[in-house]
């Protein structure tokens, strides 16, 4: 199973993609907010989104996994 | 009786084909280049002397698995120790180590770059009593890549293996160009690992060219092929100069044919990430732009550019990757960038866009201080001429360790999009009115806190910062800052570094 991990700390802002989508590398399926800075978090392989495992205003941490890919 | 002069043509011949005639050597050959190849690839001409060519002839094997030679890259010369993987895969006997060690003597010596192509297995076991706990023996290999650190450019291109013990070498070269698919360095193989700790690896996941590039930290310049290692290693040459007694070469200022406009790229909102590569693009010379470190730690960029014709050191805050926060290996990445410029007179120019070095119970853990310390300590000891611009946010620690005024820059300019200040609004209304904001009724607190921010927003723009005459010295429209820096830089070239009198700082790490 792929995932997409968080990149850094910080809270869940916006979850841009959606479940069932097909996504490429470097797409972005949500965006974190952190440091006061919106961080978007891209893809780092294709596939489709199975699951999210975070909701928008989740708190996540460095290398939290946010969602599984097929 | 021989004719002895047969005898040197043959035993020349003999030497120089290494083990390029065998029948394995054919099928490694095939993608690669033979290390005599490598060699004339990068020189101008021949090599303009070997030496030690009829080194472990006795012992059958030819060159002793090392080419050292002398020779010219550009016009300038150069010392160069090159691995024969076809003779005994390049692995380390007791005259590749004399070979090895003599050229180090002998480039420090004339004050030229040395360039190490390693492809080598190791060390070889069968001549380990020679080779290993002497006073003479391997290890003088690195202990002379540490007297020459900083003195003369260091240079591994890592076209194959270099595990062990050897992958100390491209640990201690300031710069490692690494081969896709082809170089791997790591301490231990995966069969020792899996040995040791029972953990099942490849070797390129272990310990290949993109890991290190990316994750490890190890390599600086992924490339696909050898002969894109060549002519990287000749790019990177030419910031260079010979040794740090002498400055990098100016060359022709190439001019930048169609700048994109700045005001269009660098977003006004703070929270917005953007490219600053697209920035550093826009006030670079064209096709000047060298990446050092482009896949690890991106959320800082360092690169070598040519402005006006000179080489200058780029240290870059990227929004676009984790809102361009400084993070441990953030911090590593810059400040070994700024040692190795500051090392070879290579003036340096910081972007900052900065919200700060990342804070939390995880990068507290992870020791951010330490590394945090680290760049300051590079940024405060840096004597080359250095410029600072304010392009957007500049907040807090990380102000002070993308060499903000206090660490003393020749020059602190801003864009107009420049926001110093010690935090940003949404703390800073936080923490001053946190008493007050809790008083109010629920329903007014957000409406209080929009305006105070935007008030505070106000006061911390580029303008205040520009009345106060030690904050910064000018404030330059983005599509100006090209001309501002070339001129600020020939002006800056021209001082005298300082030189502080002790052993040694006591850098953190």
């Amino acid at each position: 199973m792929k995932t997409i991990k968080s990149p850094m700390a910080g809270s869940v802002w916006k979850i841009v993609a959606t479940v069932g989508q097909e996504i490429d590398y470097g797409d972005t399926i949500l965006i974190l907010e952190s440091m006061k800075m919106e961080i978007p978090v891209e893809a780092d392989s294709a596939g489709r989104i199975v699951k999210f495992l975070v909701a928008e205003g989740d708190v996540v941490d460095d290398g939290v996994v946010l969602a599984e890919l097929a | 009786m021989t004719n002895v002069y047969d005898k040197l043509d043959k035993k020349q011949a003999w030497a120089k084909a290494g083990g390029r005639n065998s029948p394995r050597a054919a099928k490694w050959l095939e993608g690669r280049m033979f290390v005599r190849d490598r060699i004339q690839a990068l020189l101008d001409g021949e090599p303009e002397f070997e030496d030690g060519l009829l080194a472990g002839s006795e012992k059958d094997v030819p060159a002793d698995a090392v080419v050292t030679v002398i020779g010219s890259v550009l016009g300038r010369k150069v010392a160069i120790i090159a691995n024969d993987f076809t003779t005994k895969a390049g692995t380390w006997g007791y005259q590749t180590f004399l070979k090895i060690t003599r050229f180090q003597e002998l480039a420090l010596q004339l004050k030229i770059p040395l360039i190490y192509l390693v492809d080598s297995a190791g060390a070889r076991i069968d001549e380990q009593k020679q080779c290993f706990l002497g006073r003479r023996a391997w290890g003088n290999i690195w202990f002379n890549q540490v007297k020459i650190s900083g003195a003369i450019p260091q240079i591994c291109v890592l076209f194959g293996p270099s595990p062990a013990g050897a992958a100390y070498i491209p640990g201690l070269c300031e710069t490692v160009i690494m081969v896709d698919k082809q170089a791997t360095a790591y301490l231990g193989s995966p069969r020792m690992v899996h040995m040791a700790i029972g953990e099942e690896i490849s070797e390129e996941d272990l310990g290949g060219a993109r890991m290190h590039c990316a994750v490890s930290g190890l390599g600086d310049i992924l490339v696909k092929s050898d002969a894109e290692a060549i002519e990287v290693t000749k790019r990177y040459l030419a910031f260079m100069p010979q040794s740090y007694l002498e400055r990098p070469a100016v060359v022709a200022d190439t001019g930048k044919a169609s700048p994109p406009d700045l005001r269009e790229v660098i977003p006004v909102n703070e929270k917005l990430p953007f490219d600053m590569k697209i920035v550093i693009d826009a006030i670079a010379d064209d096709d000047s732009v060298l990446e050092h470190k482009a896949l690890f730690a991106k959320e800082i960029v360092t690169s070598f550019v040519r402005i006006g014709g000179m080489g200058v050191g780029v240290v870059a805050n990227n929004s676009k990757f984790k809102g361009g926060v400084l993070f441990n290996d953030s911090s590593d990445k810059a400040a070994r960038f700024i040692w190795l410029c500051n090392a070879f007179s290579i003036p340096l120019l910081f972007l900052q866009d900065i919200s700060g070095y990342m804070i939390g119970s995880s990068a507290e853990k992870a020791g951010i201080i330490r590394h945090g310390a680290k760049l300051l300590s590079a940024v405060c000891e840096a004597t080359v001429p250095r410029i600072t611009v304010l392009v957007r946010k500049a907040y807090g620690g990380g102000y002070l360790g993308m060499a903000g005024a206090p660490t003393q820059p020749d020059a602190m300019l801003a864009l107009p999009t420049a926001m110093p200040a010690l935090v940003g609004p949404e703390t800073a209304i936080n923490a001053i009115h946190f008493n007050h904001i809790q008083a109010l009724p629920e329903a007014e607190r957000a409406a209080f806190v929009a305006k105070k921010r935007e008030e505070y927003a106000e006061d911390i723009d580029v303008f205040t910062a520009a009345a106060d005459p030690f904050a910064v010295e000018a404030v330059v429209h983005p599509n100006e800052l090209r001309k501002e820096l070339i001129q600020r830089f020939r002006a800056y070239s021209l001082k005298t570094p300082v030189v502080y009198e002790k052993r040694n700082p006591i850098h953190p790490v």
